[in-house]
C-alpha cells in the first residue's frame, strides 16, 4: 500500500504543529470558539453532545497492521479504549480532551495517518470498494486513483471553501460496493469498446434531506483525463453551487436546479480549458502510486484443510457461508469481520479487538486490513487453508459473528447518543433489532437484508438506501422512527419509499419484526430476498403488515 | 400573541473536556444540572446567556435550554437535554459513570 513520501510526511507534521498552536491559543483565550471552530473542523475535530470527537480518515478504507495497532494505542491512551468505524470508512474517537488532540494527531502522523478534511466544506476522505485489490469481479484496483484524488484534493487551494462538503467514491468493479451513486462524484471503473480503461463519472448523488441518485455525467472518461475532469467538475460546482442556503448547497441541488445538460456543457468547457495544464505530472505520480499497490505474493497451496473444517464444524461453516466473498486469486477468500455482534454497537471495536485484527492480518492476511462503509473490517487476502485458524482467532477476540449481509448487520450512525445534530437515538434501536432477530434464530432463513438507521435527516446511517431504512426524528419532544422501504445502495441504487407514519421507540422493534416475518409469508420461495419481493409486490402488502387494518380503523 | 416564556438554564460544553456544563446563579459552571440557575424571566435569560458567551476561555457553544423545577433543582424537559445530563445509552460513559 501507499507509504507517505517526504512531502506527505512533512505536510502532515506541519499541519499538526499548526493545529497545536491553534489549540494553545484557543485554551489561553486568544481565539474565540467562532474563530477556532473552522480551524478544528479542518482537522477533523467536532464538539459533540458529551465530548469532542476526532474523526480520522482511513483513505479508501485501507489500513496496514501498524496503523491498526496505532489506532488501538490512541484509543487506550487518549480515549476510552475503543473506536467507532463510520459509513465513510473513517474512525471516530468519542472522548478526546481538547489538550490531547495535537498529541493524537502526532501519533497518527507516526503511522502515516491524519484527520485533515474529514470535516468542513472541502473534498472529504475519498472512499472506495472495501474489496479493492482482492475482488474476483474487479476490473482494476480503485485505490491508486483514490490516492491520486486524495493527494490532489488535500489542501487544494481552489477547493478549501466549497459551497458545501464534497464526497468522492470509487469502485473498481461493476458491482457497486462503494455507494458511488450516493456521492457528489461517483467513479465506476469501466473499459470502453476499444478495451481502454476509464471511468463512468456519476455526479449529484447524495442522501440527507434531499436524497438523489447520482446521474451519469459522462459514460467514459479515459484514465489519463480523470484528474482534470474531476477538477473541472469541482471547479464548476465551486462557482455555480449555492452559498445562500446550506440546504441547497450540495452539488446534487446544483445539478437538479441547472439540469444535467447545462452541467455537462460547463464541465466540458472547463475541462477543455484546463486539460492542457495537466502535462503528465499527475500520470507520473499515478504510476508511482500504482507501484505501491502491487498485489501481495499469493501462495499456492491446498485448500483441503478448509473443506474438512467446514464439514467438521457447523459454526465455522455458517461463518464461511456469510462472511466470505470471492477472491481473484485461486485458493483465496475475502474475509469480512463482523463488527456487529448481536446487541453490540455497530462499528465499535475495542483496542483489544483492533490489536487482534492486526495480529490476524499479519499472520494470515498479508498484513492488510480494510474498513467497509458498512462498518465492518475486511481481511482482503486470506488463503482458505488459513480460514479455520483465522476463525478461531476471531472467536477468541469475540469477532466471529456470522451475520454479514443479514438482518443484524445493521448500519447505524452514532445518533443522539453522541451526535450534536441528531434528532433521535440510533444505536439502541440497532442493538434491539439485532438482539431480537438473534433470539428468534431466523436471520439465516430471512437471508440478505440491509437495515440502515440514521438518527437525523442528514442520513449518515444511509437509511434511504436500506432495504429497510429507519429514520429517527423528534416529534413534539419524543423520539419517533420513520420506516422507508425498498432502498438499495448498489449499482441499482434506489431511494427507499416512506412507508407511513412513524413509530415510537417502543413500537419500532415490533414493527420491524412484523415486517420481516410478514415478508417470509410473502416471498415466492426461500431464494427471493426481501428487496426482490418488495420490487415484485410493491409497497402495499408491506404497508398492510406495518399498519394492520384494525389499527387503521381505530386511528381514523 | 408572543409565546409564553418557558423556564431556561444556560448550558454549554466545557472547553477542555467538551462535556455538558450549566451556569449557576453565582457564575460557576457546574456539571450537575440540579445546581444550575433556573431562569424564569426572558430578559434575565438573554442577559445571562450574553454573560456566559463572553467566557470564551471556559466553555463553547452556550445556549438556553428548556428546564423545569424539580425536587433537587432544575431538570431537563427534552430528551436531548436529559441525555446531556447522563451520557450515551450504549456504554456507562460520561456523567453517568460517576453515579
Amino acid at each position: 500500500m501507499y507509504v507517505y513520501n517526504d512531502f506527505d510526511a512533512a505536510f502532515v507534521r506541519n499541519r499538526v504543529a499548526q493545529f497545536r498552536g491553534q489549540v494553545e491559543r484557543r485554551i489561553n483565550g486568544s481565539l474565540t470558539e467562532d474563530e477556532f471552530k473552522p480551524l478544528r473542523l479542518m482537522n477533523g475535530l467536532y464538539l459533540q453532545l458529551h465530548a469532542y470527537m476526532l474523526r480520522v480518515a482511513v483513505p479508501y478504507g485501507t489500513l496496514n497492521t501498524a496503523q491498526m495497532r496505532q489506532l488501538a494505542f490512541i484509543a487506550d491512551k487518549w480515549d476510552k479504549g475503543y473506536g467507532h468505524f463510520t459509513t465513510r470508512q473513517n474512525i471516530q474517537y468519542n472522548w478526546p480532551a481538547l489538550r490531547d488532540v495535537p498529541d493524537m494527531l502526532d501519533a497518527l502522523a507516526d503511522v502515516g495517518m491524519h484527520a485533515i478534511q474529514t470535516s468542513g466544506n472541502t473534498i472529504r476522505n475519498v472512499t472506495a470498494d472495501h474489496f479493492a485489490g482482492a475482488a474476483a469481479d474487479e476490473i482494476e484496483d480503485p485505490r491508486p486513483i483514490a490516492e491520486l484524488l486524495r493527494q490532489w484534493s488535500t489542501d487544494h487551494p481552489e477547493f478549501q471553501f466549497l459551497p458545501r462538503k464534497f464526497k468522492i467514491a470509487v469502485t473498481g468493479a461493476a458491482a457497486d460496493r462503494a455507494v458511488t451513486r450516493a456521492h457528489d462524484i461517483g467513479l465506476v471503473t469501466v473499459r470502453n469498446d476499444a478495451g481502454d480503461l476509464g471511468y463512468k463519472v456519476i455526479v449529484g448523488g447524495g442522501l440527507g434531506r434531499t436524497p438523489m441518485v447520482g446521474k451519469v455525467l459522462r459514460d467514459f472518461v479515459a484514465k489519463p483525463d480523470l484528474l482534470a475532469y474531476c477538477e473541472a467538475i469541482v471547479s464548476v460546482y465551486n462557482l455555480l453551487g449555492r452559498r445562500d442556503n446550506k440546504f441547497k448547497a450540495r452539488i446534487k441541488i446544483t445539478v437538479h436546479e441547472n439540469g444535467l445538460e447545462k452541467i455537462q456543457e460547463l464541465v466540458e468547457e472547463r475541462f477543455a480549458a484546463i486539460r492542457p495544464d495537466f502535462t503528465g505530472h499527475d500520470q507520473t505520480l499515478l504510476a508511482e502510486i500504482e507501484s505501491a499497490f502491487t498485489p501481495p505474493a499469493f501462495a499456492t497451496k491446498s485448500t483441503d484443510g478448509y473443506e474438512a473444517a467446514r464439514l467438521a464444524n457447523p459454526a465455522f461453516r455458517s461463518w464461511t457461508d456469510t462472511n466470505l466473498a470471492p477472491h481473484k486469486a485461486p485458493g483465496y477468500a475475502i474475509v469480512s469481520i463482523s463488527i456487529k455482534k448481536h446487541g453490540a454497537t455497530p462499528g465499535d471495536a475495542t483496542s483489544g479487538q483492533m490489536r487482534a485484527m492486526a495480529d490476524i492480518a499479519e499472520k494470515y492476511g498479508h498484513g492488510e486490513l480494510r474498513i467497509s462503509h458498512e462498518q465492518n473490517v475486511i481481511l482482503p487476502h486470506v488463503h482458505k487453508s488459513d480460514l479455520p485458524a483465522v476463525y478461531a482467532a476471531l472467536r477468541d477476540a469475540d469477532l466471529a459473528t456470522a451475520n454479514i449481509g443479514l438482518a443484524s448487520d445493521i448500519i447505524a450512525c452514532p445518533g443522539m447518543d453522541y451526535c450534536a445534530l441528531a434528532t433521535a437515538r440510533s444505536i439502541p434501536i440497532a442493538q434491539q433489532i439485532a438482539t431480537r432477530f438473534d433470539d428468534l434464530k431466523i436471520e439465516h432463513d430471512i437471508g440478505p437484508l440491509k437495515i440502515k438507521i440514521s438518527g437525523c435527516i442528514n442520513a449518515c446511517g444511509h437509511h434511504h438506501v436500506g432495504h429497510i431504512g429507519i429514520l429517527g426524528l423528534d416529534r413534539a419532544g419524543v423520539e419517533n422512527y420513520q420506516i422507508t422501504l425498498g432502498g438499495d445502495g448498489t449499482e441499482t441504487t434506489t431511494i427507499g419509499e416512506r412507508a407511513g407514519p412513524g413509530f415510537s421507540a417502543d413500537d419500532i422493534i415490533p414493527a420491524i419484526e412484523r415486517l420481516v416475518l410478514g415478508y417470509l409469508n410473502l416471498r415466492r420461495d426461500a431464494d427471493e430476498t426481501f428487496l426482490q419481493a418488495y420490487r415484485r409486490l410493491g409497497a402495499a402488502p408491506f404497508k398492510d403488515i406495518l399498519y394492520p387494518r384494525e389499527e387503521k380503523a381505530n386511528a381514523a | 400573541m408572543p409565546r409564553n416564556f418557558t423556564p431556561k438554564v444556560v448550558t454549554a460544553n466545557a472547553l477542555l473536556e467538551g462535556d455538558a456544563v450549566w451556569l449557576t446563579d453565582d457564575d460557576r459552571w457546574t456539571r450537575d444540572i440540579s445546581q444550575a440557575e433556573l431562569i424564569t424571566d426572558e430578559a434575565h435569560a438573554t442577559l445571562r446567556l450574553l454573560e456566559a458567551q463572553s467566557r470564551v476561555a471556559e466553555i463553547a457553544g452556550a445556549y438556553l435550554a428548556d428546564a423545569k423545577p424539580g425536587d433537587n433543582g432544575p431538570e431537563p424537559t427534552h430528551f436531548r437535554e436529559a441525555f446531556r445530563t447522563r451520557g450515551p445509552s450504549n456504554y456507562a460513559h460520561g456523567k453517568q459513570a460517576g453515579l
